[in-house]
Order: structure tokens, then C-alpha cells, then sequence
């Protein structure tokens, strides 16, 4: 092999006019988060299933009236816990409310709550777990320290001392205790995925060139590691529906004269046998909702997961 | 620890100036127990002792197995690990001790280019941000002709297509990806490039193009190269002088010509015969040298010379005594073994 080393013939560039990925006609592929999220959701159908469920509840929470013409507050007691029939699609409730409405205008309170809890967390998760991944060492161990401690504290039980002893509990109370209990399943989640990210070599290379901390985040580590966070975000937003209607069902959640399903299901208890009904209509709602927001999130996390790239 | 340049007559670079001069540097990474009282147990040697200069316009290959030091040695270099002891002049200056503003713009001078090009670009980013990133943090150094039109040239520097600005990473094959990690190294006008085992994830007919294009770089703009490879024809190619590095000291330094012609110290030896000979009429025509066993644990490794657990000439006084990096009696080049001796045997005899 002696005679091979440094030959005379130079290699020729290697011909860049042969176009790596397709015809050099084809649009330029976007590999931004997002573009590259919405060309594999396009193609799934659970994500259009659930897009259009989603679309359906948020239109009930946001413009009730386009369902029902209905007021949820208008109760005659001699039309009491009435079967459904054409003038009350669901039937009334206990006190002759009209149960349609009722039902159709408890959308908002929920997912208000589901909302508000999703995006603080997704704030204290991304921030916590970005630090406690991106700097290691001591930071993380007291981050994960302090997370390990409120995840061993079962949520349902934080929320019912806490909320216990608030005289009133609206959305923004229910919504502050559930964000207090629930933030570090997903905070853990951040912090793995920046782990998987914090010593590639494009952050070497940015290191390297001499980027300071707050670059690196942002550039670097946010756009990659976000992405089983927001799938992550979208069924946790689903979760906590279903544990809002459940904290108000135990009678710790919404207080009356709120409309929610929660205080609909709880309402509903004692006429289990004679007018299930009462329990049916709220029950189905919650299910469709969290399964709309379960069934996005899987859709948006598999979207964003690189691996899943062709 | 001696510096000196052995007086070779095939030395080209012995009257250039030095750009960086590496002396005695090490890195001990910690091995702790427990969660919260993190006990320190131990030490992994990475890197125990290395020192050499670079020369300007000079190729210095560093070769050794997996685990022996390579790329923390690159690491250190680039200051993205900080050394335990030892000293890196750059130009005369002290590296290591540059803070804040003052060590940004000594980064510039020196870039690393990686060995896997599918981590080394950040797969959410275009191609043309990926190389106006280092204008981006080096605001001062915004060329004249404005970002773009400057990330264009590199493009067209490295066998791009100017066109393909707008494109992604994974559009792009290994070789043409381990192309823009080289044009991103370039975009500073460097003095220094550290090539950590930039061809080993390629291609065997992708690496020559990549070597050739390092090759006509250094020519251009005359770099100075710091070349790891574990592939000692890949070394050959283009180092102009060769360190073979094992459990993370230097085990002999010298030029091309003095490692692969005449080999003294046993490890490089043991290296060569076993690179595989294309032409089937010389094998067996060569010493081949199979070593026995695996390398020491780099947590505690042997006293004396750290060769002696798998060397066949070992006796009392390599477990007593290290032996130092130095030219002795014949042997031109530095070597770090009380036995050394020039053996061609492993070499395949020419023609």
C-alpha cells in the first residue's frame, strides 16, 4: 500500500448537480417543526377523526348559541327529570332544566380548565426540563428532586386537601391546584428529550463556535426536543378534563351555579336508576373529548417523532 | 517532556512556525458513587499527558483504538472539555486560560469539523443557516458580500450546489452532509481545523473525495490540520506527521514516513501488521503480530508503561519505569518504550 498515498489524480467534486432527494424540480421540503408535523398528520385518519371532534366541542365552549337557543338557566321545577323527547332532545334535569343545553353549554368550563392546565404546564414543563437537561449536575438533581417529590403526592389527593379548604372554587382555582400536582410527569418528559438532544454534535459544533446557552436552547435543543412534549400536551389536555370532571364529581371541583359536566355527572348520582339518562349524556361528552384530544395527541406525537420519518 | 522537532531532512515544516503547542495535557474523568453525596471512587485517564506541536500548514494524524483518548484529545483542543493539567498555546498565546469575549474570538481560529454527519448538523435547519450560523455569532466577521452571498461561495468551496441553500440535512447524502460540517468549519477562515475521524462514517469512495477536498483546502488557505483516525491508511493519506496514541498517552510521534516505514515502538508495529494488504502475492510475505488480550481499563492502568500487559518485549523495567516521549540512539522519531527498535518486517515489502 505503500505506493498509494498521496496520489497525483485529485478526485473531481463530487457532482452536485445530481440532486440528493428527488428531482431538483420538486418543491423544496420545509423541515421546520410544524411543516413537517402537518405533511404526516394530513394523511392519518384518526387525526382528521379527532380534528373534527375537536372542532365540534371548541365550537360548543366557544359559541354555545350556534347549538342551542336554549338558556341553560331557565328551569321550570314542574318539567322535572323528564325523558328526552323533540322539544328536549336530552330530556330535563332535576330542577326542569333543559338538559341539551345544559349539557351543550358545559363544554366551555371544562375545556377552559383542560386548556388552562395544559398550557401552564407546558410552560413550567419546557422551562424545568430544559434547564434541568441542558445544565445537569446539580441543577438537574434538585429539578428532579423537587419532581419525584410532588409525583409521589397522587394528584386526586392533593387536590382534595387543597381544594377542600377554598371557601369558592372556580375554573381559575380547580385550573391552579391541578397545574400545582400535575406539572412533573411532563416536566420529566422535557427533560429526557433534552437529554437526547443536549450532546449531539450540532450542539458541540454551536459550543464549538462559541454560542452561549440561551442560542443553544433556542436554536438547537427547543426545536428538537419539543416534540413528544406537544403530543404529550394535547392528551394530557384530555387527562385533565376527565380529572376536572372527576374533582367536581367528588364535590372538591366547580360549585353550582357553574355548568360543567363534572357537577352534571355528580347532579346525576343519585337518579343512577330511575333517569339514567341524566348520567348518560355528560358521560358520553366527557368520553368524546378526552378521546379527541387522546387520539390528536397520539396522531401529533407520532408526526413529530423523527424516528417515524421515512 | 522534549518538544523538539527530530532533525529529519524529509521534514518540509521544521522552519515553519509553530500554531499550536500542546504540552502535558490531561483529563481525568471522574467516576462517582451515590445519588446525592457523589463520591469520588476513581478516575478514567483519558487523556494523561500529551504534548506535540502543530506547525503551520502541517497535517498531524493521531491514530489509536477505540477508547484510547482520540476525540476527548479533540475535545480538549476546542475547549469544549476543560483539561485537568497541561497547557494550549495558540500562536504563542495560552488558550486555556482566555475568558469571555477573548475566547470567542481565539474560537474562531480554531474549528472542529465531527465524525458522524448525520448528528453533527441540526436536522431543523437549512443548510444555509447551518453555515451563516458562525456570521450570526460572530457579528464582527459579517463578510462584505453579505451572508447569503458568502454562504453561496462555501457552498461552491466545498463541491455543493449553490442552489441547494434552502435545503434540509436530510436531502443530502454522508458525504455531501460531512461537506457542509466543512464548510461551516470554513466560514471563519480558521487557522486550525481539528478533523475528528471526519471520514470514518463514509463510504470507502466517499472518504477519498473528502480527504482530497481537506487536502485541496489546506492548500488554498493553508490550514493547519489535527487529523483522528483509527484507520491508519486514512492517516497516511494526508498527515504529514503521525502520533499513535494508546490509553491516552503518546506512544511514538514522528513524520509519515518515519511511523510507516519504520515503526519502533511495539504498539505501532502491532498497528501496522495488521492493516490489511490489497495485494495477495505479500501476505505472508510480513511479520504479522497479534496482540493478546484487551486494552487495560483506562481506570487503572499498569504501572510503569502502559503497553507492558500486551508487549512481547516487556521486562522489569517497564513496570518500574514510564518511558518518556523521546528520540533514542538511531530511531529519529519520538517514541515511548525502553526497547525501541526499527522493525520494516511488518511493513510489506515493496513491489
Amino acid at each position: 500500500m505503500s505506493e498509494t498515498h498521496r496520489p497525483e489524480a485529485r478526485g473531481e467534486p463530487i457532482d452536485s448537480t445530481i440532486t440528493p432527494a428527488g428531482e431538483s424540480t420538486k418543491k423544496v421540503e420545509e423541515a421546520s417543526l410544524l411543516a413537517d408535523a402537518w405533511r404526516s398528520l394530513r394523511k392519518n385518519p384518526w387525526f382528521i377523526i379527532s380534528a373534527v371532534l375537536l372542532v365540534l366541542f371548541l365550537g360548543m365552549a366557544i359559541f354555545p348559541q350556534l347549538f342551542t337557543n336554549t338558556d341553560p338557566r331557565e328551569c321550570l321545577l314542574g318539567r322535572s327529570r323528564q325523558s328526552p323527547s323533540a322539544e328536549h332532545w336530552f330530556g330535563t334535569d332535576v330542577q326542569g332544566c333543559d338538559y341539551y343545553s345544559r349539557v351543550i353549554h358545559g363544554a366551555r368550563n371544562s375545556i377552559a380548565v383542560g386548556f388552562i392546565v395544559a398550557i401552564g404546564t407546558f410552560i413550567i414543563a419546557v422551562v424545568l426540563g430544559l434547564v434541568a437537561g441542558y445544565f445537569g449536575s446539580w441543577v438537574d438533581a434538585v429539578i428532579s428532586r423537587i419532581t419525584d417529590m410532588v409525583f409521589a403526592v397522587p394528584y386526586i389527593l392533593g387536590a382534595l386537601v387543597f381544594l377542600n379548604v377554598l371557601e369558592s372554587r372556580g375554573v381559575r382555582e380547580v385550573a391552579f391546584v391541578l397545574i400545582i400536582f400535575m406539572w412533573p410527569t411532563m416536566t420529566r418528559l422535557m427533560r429526557g428529550s433534552v437529554i437526547s438532544v443536549v450532546n449531539s454534535e450540532f450542539v458541540l459544533a454551536a459550543r464549538a463556535l462559541g454560542a452561549g446557552p440561551i442560542t443553544i436552547m433556542r436554536r438547537h435543543i427547543l426545536p428538537n426536543s419539543l416534540g413528544p412534549v406537544i403530543g404529550y400536551a394535547t392528551v394530557f389536555t384530555g387527562i385533565i378534563i376527565g380529572a376536572e370532571a372527576t374533582l367536581t364529581f367528588l364535590g372538591v371541583g366547580l360549585q353550582l351555579p357553574a355548568i360543567s359536566w363534572g357537577l352534571q355527572l355528580s347532579d346525576a348520582q343519585p337518579f343512577l336508576q330511575t333517569v339514567p339518562h341524566l348520567l348518560l349524556f355528560p358521560v358520553i361528552f366527557v368520553g368524546l373529548t378526552v378521546f379527541a384530544f387522546m387520539t390528536m395527541g397520539d396522531a401529533i406525537r407520532d408526526a413529530l417523532d423523527p424516528k417515524s420519518k421515512k | 517532556m522534549s518538544l523538539s522537532v527530530p532533525a529529519a531532512a524529509a521534514d518540509p515544516f521544521a522552519d515553519k512556525p509553530s500554531v499550536l503547542e500542546v504540552d502535558g495535557l490531561v483529563k481525568h474523568f471522574p467516576i462517582t458513587q451515590g445519588i446525592v453525596f457523589q463520591r469520588k471512587v476513581g478516575a478514567v485517564k483519558a487523556v494523561d499527558g500529551v504534548s506535540f506541536n502543530l506547525r503551520e500548514g502541517e497535517t498531524l494524524g493521531i491514530v489509536g483504538e477505540s477508547g484510547c483518548g482520540k476525540s476527548t484529545l479533540a475535545k480538549l483542543l476546542m475547549r469544549l472539555e476543560e483539561p485537568d493539567a497541561g497547557t494550549v498555546k495558540f500562536r504563542g498565546k495560552d488558550f486555556l486560560s482566555v475568558k469571555g469575549d477573548e475566547l470567542r474570538r481565539l474560537r474562531r481560529k480554531i474549528q472542529i469539523i465531527f465524525q458522524d454527519p448525520y448528528t453533527s448538523l441540526n436536522p431543523r435547519m437549512s443548510v444555509g443557516d447551518i453555515i451563516a450560523e458562525p456570521f450570526k455569532l460572530h457579528p464582527e466577521e459579517k463578510p462584505k458580500q453579505g451572508i447569503r452571498n458568502r454562504v453561496k461561495e462555501l457552498l461552491d468551496l466545498v463541491g455543493l450546489n449553490p442552489e441547494h441553500i434552502n435545503r434540509y440535512p436530510h436531502q443530502f447524502s454522508g458525504g455531501q452532509r460531512q461537506r457542509i460540517g466543512i464548510a461551516r468549519g470554513l466560514a471563519l477562515n480558521p487557522d486550525v481545523i481539528i478533523c475528528d475521524e471526519p471520514v470514518s462514517a463514509l463510504d470507502v469512495s466517499v472518504q477519498a473525495q473528502v480527504m482530497n477536498l481537506l487536502d485541496d483546502l489546506q492548500k488554498e488557505f493553508g490550514l493547519s490540520y489535527i487529523f483522528i483516525a483509527h484507520d491508519l491508511s486514512v492517516v497516511r493519506h494526508i498527515s504529514d506527521r503521525v502520533g499513535v496514541m494508546y490509553l491516552g498517552k503518546l506512544a511514538e510521534l514522528g513524520t509519515q514516513d518515519e511511523i510507516y516505514t519504520g515503526p519502533a515502538h511495539p504498539y505501532t508495529q502491532a498497528l501496522l501488521s495488521a492493516v490489511p494488504l490489497p495485494d495477495p502475492t505479500l501476505r505472508g510475505a510480513r511479520e504479522q503480530i497479534v496482540l493478546q488480550g484487551d486494552p487495560p481499563n483506562p481506570a487503572n492502568p499498569p504501572s510503569g508503561c502502559r503497553f507492558r500487559t500486551r508487549c512481547w518485549k516487556a521486562t522489569e523495567i517497564c513496570a518500574t519505569q514510564e518511558p518518556e516521549l523521546i528520540s533514542r540512539g538511531q530511531i529519529t522519531q519520538l517514541t515511548a518504550c525502553h526497547h525501541a527498535q526499527q522493525n520494516e518486517k511488518v511493513i510489506p515489502s515493496h513491489g
